[in-house]
Order: structure tokens, then sequence, then C-alpha cells
């Protein structure tokens, strides 16, 4: 995609919201992507953008506007099935924005689609940034009450809840991720951020 | 005097206080690491001022933390026990910011420590990706 892209003034960044470069250096030799690949260990981006839960994507125009705002995607559609969200038709209209075949969303599409950050989810951030510099002080009891408290105040924010479980030795793709998974259904309250537009 | 660690803005700073249970912060320390100023008129910044009751704020030994934190809608979060304390971003100046549409800027390294900004790309579309492997 990016390099069928690249030479119409296009870039991708991707950052990893990861414990430790470590985390994310096998995908990333893996694609050896010619675009900047970044690691953000203390979740600063999700914390700029609102963002719940990855993958998500932002579009930011030539001037640094958001012309889409924080949208769960997936670069493929293995997850299609769990998630209900088809990479093709987000892919789609990526490549028609790109080469300005298609508008993005206007300002006023922006703005209403965009959800914008509560001071509960803030107040949880600070208590994930507690956590985290408590664990790599190796306070990990003291860290964990910070952790569960950070879960308490934001329980859909997957980035704190499951971006933590391995530092907390939990397993991300395990048992305590779909408790929040079954949790979420039953409650209806969505894991990711989508935009419901009409199909492209 | 005893020392508490603030973690703020993505970064790590120290300040001495007197009573860990009731954090405070010099007025010095509160212009240099978070920006505002305490004037007769309130905590400025810039042009900005934002009222705030200084018998409240004002202590012996410097700016009462929490009176602070909540006068700016900042969340503050403290484990005593280690000495450190949290200091998130409002949410007002998160949601003003995204509100604007200007794409917050960031700085973060890569693989090999380089640093990258968002606006090193201006001037071109960006796909902003944000993923992780758990």
């Amino acid at each position: 995609m990016y390099e069928e892209l690249a030479d119409e003034g296009f870039t991708v960044i991707t950052v990893g919201i990861e414990r430790s470069p470590e985390d994310a250096r096998p995908w990333i030799e893996k694609a050896s992507p010619q675009h900047p690949s970044l690691i953000d260990i203390e979740h600063l981006v999700p914390d700029l953008y609102g963002m719940i839960n990855v993958p998500t994507v932002v579009w930011i125009d030539e001037e640094g506007r958001i012309a889409r705002p924080n949208d769960a995607s997936f670069a493929s559609n293995r997850f299609k099935l769990l998630t209900g969200l088809d990479s093709k038709r987000h892919l789609r209209r990526l490549r028609a924005w790109v080469r300005g075949d298609a508008p993005a969303l206007t300002p006023s599409e922006v703005r209403k689609h965009q959800e914008l950050p509560t001071a509960v989810e803030q107040e949880a951030r600070a208590e994930f940034t507690l956590a985290w510099w408590l664990s790599r002080e190796g306070h990990d009891e003291d860290a964990e009450r910070h952790y569960e408290r950070a879960g308490e105040l934001a329980p859909h924010d997957i980035t704190i809840r499951r971006g933590s479980m391995r530092t907390r030795g939990l397993n991300p793709m395990g048992f305590a991720f779909l408790k929040i998974a079954i949790k979420s259904a039953l409650t209806r309250t969505p894991l990711y951020r989508r935009i419901e537009d009409s199909p492209a | 005097m005893p020392t508490l660690t603030l973690l703020h803005d993505g970064r790590v700073d120290e300040i001495s206080v007197a009573d860990l249970a009731r954090p405070t912060i010099s007025p010095e320390q509160v212009e240099s690491l978070l920006g505002w100023e305490l004037k007769p008129e309130g905590l400025c910044k810039g042009y900005m001022c934002i009222p705030v009751d200084q018998d409240d704020l004002v202590r012996e030994d410097g700016l009462d933390l929490r009176v602070l934190a909540d006068a700016l809608q900042r969340p503050l979060v403290t484990e005593e026990k280690h000495a450190v304390a949290s200091l998130g971003a409002s949410h007002h100046d998160r949601a003003e910011a995204l509100d604007s549409l200007d794409a917050p800027d960031f700085t973060l390294p890569d693989l090999a420590g380089n640093l990258h900004s968002l606006s090193d790309e201006r001037g071109k579309k960006v796909l902003l990706v944000a993923y992780a492997s758990w």
C-alpha cells in the first residue's frame, strides 16, 4: 500500500504501543518498512488522539489537519468476523483520498465523528502512567493497584487494560482478555471506535 | 526535605516537598515545569489567566499540588509509599486540541533510537497507524 502511493505525496507513520522496543522489533523487522516506524512506550499517541484500542488509524492532510479521525482499521480481513470491520473498504477510501479522487470528510464531519476524551479517561491515563512507572521500578504489587484503578475508571480503554497485561504477568491472548471481550459484548460497550459512513 | 517524583507531560521530574502526604511545588517549578506563572489575577500562561483561590493554593512551603492540579483541571494520582505522583493531561486541553482539527504533533523514536516527528511529514498526506503486538 505504502509503496503503491509513496510517489503521490503520501506516507505512513506506524506507532507501536508497546512496553518496550523489543516487543515491536520482530514486527518491524519482518515488514522492513521505508516509512517511519515508531515506538511509544508511554502511550503518548493514545493520550493525544484519544485512542482506546489498536489497531486504529488517523488520516492527516498536507497541512497537518485531521482529515479522518481515529477509526479502528485492520490491514487485512483476518479479524473481520470478530470486529465487523472491512479492511478493503477502508483501503479503497484511503486510495481515493490520496489520489485526490475523493475528499476525506468535511471538517464538520470530522468533528462529529471525533470522540473527545473525558475527565475520567484522562484520570485513567494518569493512573496507568503511575502504574507503568511503578512496574519499571520493580514495585509490582503497588503497580497492580493502579492498573486495577485505571481499568475501573476506563473499562473500555483496551490500550490500558490489554496493553498492560504482559507487564502484569497476564496473557493478552488468554482468558483475561476474553473476559473483557465478553463483558463488552454483554454490555454493548464497543471496544473499537469506528466511523459508520456510507459504503465507498 | 523528601523528594517527590513527578510524572507529567511524558517527563519525569523531581521536586522537593515538605510533606509527601500533602505535596507542594515551588512557584518557580510550576513555571519551569508546567509553564504557569502565579500572578495576582491567578495562574497565567501568556495572556490567559485562570482565577484561583490563592488562600487554598498558596501554602508556607509552596503551592498545594492538588489544588494546582484541580485549578488546571489535570488529574493527579499519587503513590505516597514510593514518593511518586502522576499529573495527567487535562481533558479540556486534549479535547480543545482535537476539536481544532490540527493533528497533535509528537516526537518518538524508531527502533534505532532516531527521533521522528509527525510535523516532519508536513506537505504529505499521512496515514497514522497505531498498533500493538498484544
